[in-house]
C-alpha cells in the first residue's frame, strides 16, 4: 500500500470541494458548534464533516480539528485509521461500493468485484486516473435480496451479473460527458 | 381509497421510487382524490416494488409492480373496481399468490412497518403509538415498568440474549446521579438487515422504547448509534426524533409530566467491533471502539463513567407493545426460556427472501420451507448460517431444531441478531468459513493477540486449502487455533470468530477433506480446484480468448475453441466472458 498521506496539494479533491480547488482555508469548519453542550466526543462527527465536504480527510483538515479542539494530532489520527469510513486519500466523482455480505458473497460478489477491477484497470481502494470512479468493498449494505448488490453514489444497483457492468459503468461515463459538454 | 408505496432501501434499489412517481403522475390525471402515500418495508424482499391499496377497510398488495405496470392496476383496479389477480400477493379477501409467507408470522416488532407512513408521527399515534408511554408516565411508577419487562421475559434481540428487565433493574440500582440509555443500531453483521427496515419503517417505536427505558432507569439522555451506511434510517430517525420533540413525546417534561428525555444520534464510522458494548461506547466517546475488560459492565460504569443501559433496536421496538399488551400476552408466545417472536432476515438461496417475524420456538424447517418457500431453482437445502460472522452454519439435518437461544447454542451456532443466510448444493462450506474469518480477521480491533494475529494464521491456514495447497494437519492445527483464539480473546467478537470454522468442521469435515486430500471442490465453487473446459456450444466468438491473460486458449474464429489445462490459471477470466454458457467448471 502507498502512503496515507500522499502529496495531494497538487491534485483536485472530493465532490464537494472541485469547484473551488485549494480553497481549503477558506472552507473553515466550526467544529465547537458539534460539541453537545457539556459534552465531549467530538472527534468522529467532526471528522465525518470534513469527509462530507471534502470526500477525505487531509493531512490539513487533521490539523485544523487539532488546533479548534485540542485534541492531540496521534489521537486524531488514530481514530481516522481505526474507522473503515474514513479515507485519507481523495476519491473520484462515482464511489462504487461493492457489497460483500454473506449473501452478495454467496450469489458472486468476487466476480463482481474482479469484473469491475478488469473494466475500470484498478484495484479495489484505487481510484481511476481520470478520476471517475473508485472501486471500494462494503461489507453490507442490506439489500440481501437484491445481491449481487453495487452501489454507485447513492443510487443501488441490484441482481447483477459480471456481464452487466459494462452497461452500468458506461450510464456514468456518459452522464459525466454530457456534463462536460454543457 | 388510499395507496400506498413500499419506500425502504430495499424497495427503493428495485425501482419503488420510479413507481411512486407514476402512481402520483398519473392519479394526478385521473383521480386527484385517491391519496399517494408511502411506506416502510413490509419484509417481502423478493417481491419489491410492492405497492398496497386500501379499499373500504379491505388491502389489496401487488407485488413487482414496476413503474411499467402501474397504467394496468390505475386502469382495472383503481377506476374498473377488479383487481388484477395475476400480480396480487396478498388481498384480505382471501386471494394472492404469496399466502403463506405473511400468514405463518406473528408481528409484534414489524407490527406498523409497511403499515404506516414512517414519516408522519400521526400515523404512528393514530394505531395506538406512545400510549405505553402515557400510560407509564401517568403511573409514575418504574419500578412496576421494569417488573413488567422481566415478567415478559423480554431477552436481548442484539444476539447475547440478556433478560432484558434484568438489565434495566441493574442501571435503575446503580448508583450515580446521571445515566444514559442507548440503543445499538449499529447492525454490522453482513446478511442482517431487520434493524435497519425498523428504523426506516417504524422509527417512532424505537424512540418509544427508548423513552420507557430512560423512565425506567432514571435516565434523561439517550442516544441511538447508527450505522454510516444506512442513509435512510439515519434520515427518518432524524425526521422521526424532530416530530416527537415537537409533540412533547421527547424532551422537556413529556406529555406534560416531570420527566424529560432528550435523544441524540451518534453515526457509526464502520467499524463492526463497535457492536460490543464498551467498543460502541468507546465510539460515542469519540475514540477509537476498542472494548475493555469487563466488569465494570455499562450498567454500573459506562457512557462517559456513568451507569449505562444499551438495548438494541428490535428490543426497544418489543417495548411498547407489551406495555400496552401486558407480560402475559408476551410470554405466552414462545419456548420455556425465549419468549416472544424473533425477527429473521432471510437471503441467500431461499425463494422468498426477506424480513420474517415468527413465534420463538417454530422449527428451522418451517422458516425456510414453509414460511419462505424452499430453495430456488429447486436445489439441495444444505445449511443455514445464523448470527452471522460469531454464529455458525446449521447443516439441513438439524433443520428441525427449534429457535430459541438454548437450541440453537447446542448446534454452535449463536441466535445473534437474526441473519439467516440459506445454502444450497453449489456453496462451498470451507469457502464460507474462510469469508466469515476473512471479515472477522478484518474486523479485529487488534487488542488481544489471539484475535489479532489467531484470526490472520486461520485465515492463511483456511485460503491455502481452498486453493488446493491444504497440507495434511491443517484441520487439526485450525481446531487447535480456534480453541485458543475462543478462550483469550477478551470480548464477543474474538470469543466468537472462530464459531463458523468450528461449526463447518463439526458438520462438513468431509468437505474439508476433499479439498485437502482429493484437491477438489464438492461445491464446484473453489476456482484453483477446478477444471475449466470448453464445452460443444462454443460458436468461436472469440469472447474467451481475447480475455485470457495466460494465452490457454486458442481457435479459429467461429471454430470451437480449445482450452490448455497445462496454461490454465483459473483466474476465471473466460467464464466471465463467455455469453453462450460454454465454459465449463469441475
Amino acid at each position: 500500500m502507498t502512503s496515507a498521506f500522499e502529496p495531494v496539494r497538487s491534485q483536485r479533491r472530493g465532490p464537494a470541494a472541485q469547484e473551488g480547488a485549494d480553497l481549503l482555508v477558506h472552507r473553515k469548519v466550526d467544529f465547537k458548534n458539534l460539541m453537545y453542550a457539556g459534552e465531549k466526543g467530538v472527534l468522529i462527527p467532526a471528522l465525518q464533516r470534513v469527509q462530507d465536504l471534502d470526500g477525505y480527510i487531509s493531512r490539513e483538515r487533521m490539523h485544523e480539528i487539532h488546533r479548534q479542539s485540542g485534541i492531540p494530532l496521534s489521537q486524531i489520527y488514530g481514530v481516522a485509521t481505526f474507522y473503515s469510513q474514513f479515507r485519507l486519500r481523495p476519491v473520484g466523482k462515482h464511489i462504487i461500493r461493492v457489497c460483500h455480505g454473506t449473501a452478495c458473497h454467496v450469489s458472486g460478489a468476487n466476480g463482481i468485484t474482479k469484473s469491475l477491477e478488469e473494466r475500470l484497470k484498478i484495484i479495489t481502494g484505487d481510484t481511476t486516473p481520470d478520476r471517475l470512479f473508485t472501486l471500494e468493498t462494503v461489507s453490507c449494505l442490506g439489500c440481501c435480496s437484491l445481491a449481487p448488490v453495487v452501489m454507485i453514489g447513492k443510487a443501488t444497483h441490484g441482481n447483477l451479473k459480471p456481464g452487466d457492468l459494462g452497461k452500468v459503468l458506461r450510464q456514468y461515463r456518459q452522464a459525466g460527458k454530457e456534463v462536460a459538454e454543457e | 381509497m388510499k395507496i400506498l408505496v413500499g419506500l425502504g432501501t430495499c424497495g427503493i434499489a428495485a425501482g419503488a421510487e420510479d413507481t411512486y412517481r407514476a402512481l402520483r403522475e398519473q392519479l394526478a390525471q385521473r383521480q386527484p382524490a385517491c391519496q399517494v402515500s408511502e411506506t416502510g418495508c413490509l419484509g417481502m424482499c423478493y417481491r419489491e416494488p410492492l405497492v398496497e391499496i386500501h379499499e373500504d377497510g379491505q388491502r389489496f398488495l401487488y407485488g413487482n409492480l414496476t413503474a411499467d405496470k402501474v397504467g394496468r392496476v390505475l386502469d382495472e383496479h383503481v377506476s374498473g373496481g377488479r383487481p388484477v389477480e395475476e400480480w396480487l400477493v396478498w388481498a384480505d379477501d382471501g386471494r394472492g399468490a404469496e399466502r403463506e409467507f405473511l400468514a405463518r408470522q406473528h408481528r409484534i416488532v414489524l407490527r406498523n412497518c409497511g403499515r404506516i407512513n414512517p414519516e408522519k408521527i400521526g400515523e404512528y399515534l393514530a394505531v395506538g403509538g406512545y400510549e405505553a408511554l402515557a400510560k407509564v408516565l401517568r403511573d409514575q411508577n418504574p419500578d412496576a415498568v421494569i417488573s413488567e419487562i422481566v415478567e415478559s421475559g423480554l431477552r436481548g434481540r442484539g444476539g447475547a440474549g440478556f433478560l432484558t428487565g434484568m438489565k434495566w433493574r441493574f442501571t435503575r440500582l446503580a448508583p450515580g446521579h446521571r445515566k444514559y440509555v442507548i440503543c445499538n443500531a449499529d447492525e454490522g453483521d453482513p446478511g442482517a438487515f431487520m434493524d435497519r427496515s425498523v428504523l426506516e419503517s417504524d422509527p417512532q417505536s424505537v424512540l418509544e422504547g427508548m423513552a420507557i427505558a430512560g423512565f425506567a432507569i432514571g435516565s434523561g439522555d439517550g442516544y441511538i448509534y447508527v450505522r454510516a451506511e444506512y442513509p435512510k434510517a439515519i434520515e427518518r430517525l432524524t425526521l422521526a426524533i424532530a416530530q416527537a420533540e415537537e409533540q412533547h413525546f421527547l424532551g422537556d417534561g413529556i406529555l406534560g409530566s416531570g420527566f424529560s428525555f432528550h435523544v441524540k444520534l451518534k453515526e457509526g464510522a464502520g467499524a463492526f467491533v463497535c457492536g460490543e458494548e464498551t467498543a460502541l461506547i468507546a465510539s460515542i466517546e469519540g475514540r477509537r471502539g476498542m472494548p475493555r475488560v469487563r466488569p465494570p459492565f455499562p450498567a454500573t460504569r459506562g457512557l462517559w463513567e456513568s451507569p449505562t443501559n444499551i438495548n438494541n433496536v428490535e428490543t426497544f421496538a418489543n417495548v411498547p407493545w407489551i406495555l400496552v399488551h401486558g407480560a402475559a400476552a408476551f410470554n405466552s408466545l414462545g419456548t420455556a426460556n425465549s419468549k416472544g417472536t424473533k425477527v429473521f432476515a432471510l437471503a441467500g438461496k431461499v425463494r422468498r427472501g426477506g424480513l420474517v417475524e415468527v413465534p420463538m420456538g417454530i422449527s428451522i424447517r418451517e422458516i425456510v420451507h414453509d414460511v419462505c418457500g424452499g430453495i430456488k431453482e429447486g436445489k439441495e437445502f444444505k445449511a443455514v448460517q445464523m448470527g452471522g460472522p460469531s454464529g455458525g452454519c446449521i447443516p439441513a439435518v438439524l433443520q428441525d431444531t427449534v429457535i430459541d437461544y438454548e437450541s440453537i447454542n447446542k448446534t454452535g451456532a449463536i441466535m445473534g441478531s437474526g441473519g439467516l443466510v440459506v445454502m444450497d448444493e453449489d456453496t462451498c462450506m470451507v469457502d464460507v468459513a474462510r469469508f466469515f474469518l476473512d471479515f472477522t480477521q478484518r474486523e479485529s480491533c487488534g487488542k488481544c493477540t489471539f484475535c489479532r494475529v489467531g484470526t490472520k494464521r486461520m485465515l492463511e491456514i483456511l485460503t491455502r486449502i481452498t486453493e488446493g495447497q491444504g497440507q495434511e494437519g491443517d484441520l487439526e492445527l485450525l481446531e487447535n487455533l480456534a480453541n485458543l483464539v475462543k478462550k483469550n480473546s477478551l470480548c464477543g467478537l474474538g470469543q466468537t470468530a472462530p464459531n463458523p470454522v468450528l461449526t463447518t468442521l463439526k458438520y462438513f469435515r468431509g468437505e474439508y477433506e476433499t479439498h485437502i486430500g482429493n484437491h477438489k471442490c464438492p461445491a464446484h465453487h473453489c476456482l484453483a480446484l477446478l477444471t475449466y473446459t470448453i464445452t460443444e456450444t462454443c460458436n468461436g466468438c472469440g469472447a474467451c480468448l481475447r480475455a485470457c491473460p495466460a494465452g490457454a486458449i486458442t481457435g479459429e474464429r467461429k471454430q470451437l475453441h480449445h482450452l490448455d489445462p497445462a496454461k490454465c490459471t483459473h483466474c476465471d477470466a473466460c467464464y466471465r466472458a463467455c455469453r453462450y454458457d460454454s465454459i465449463a467448471k469441475n
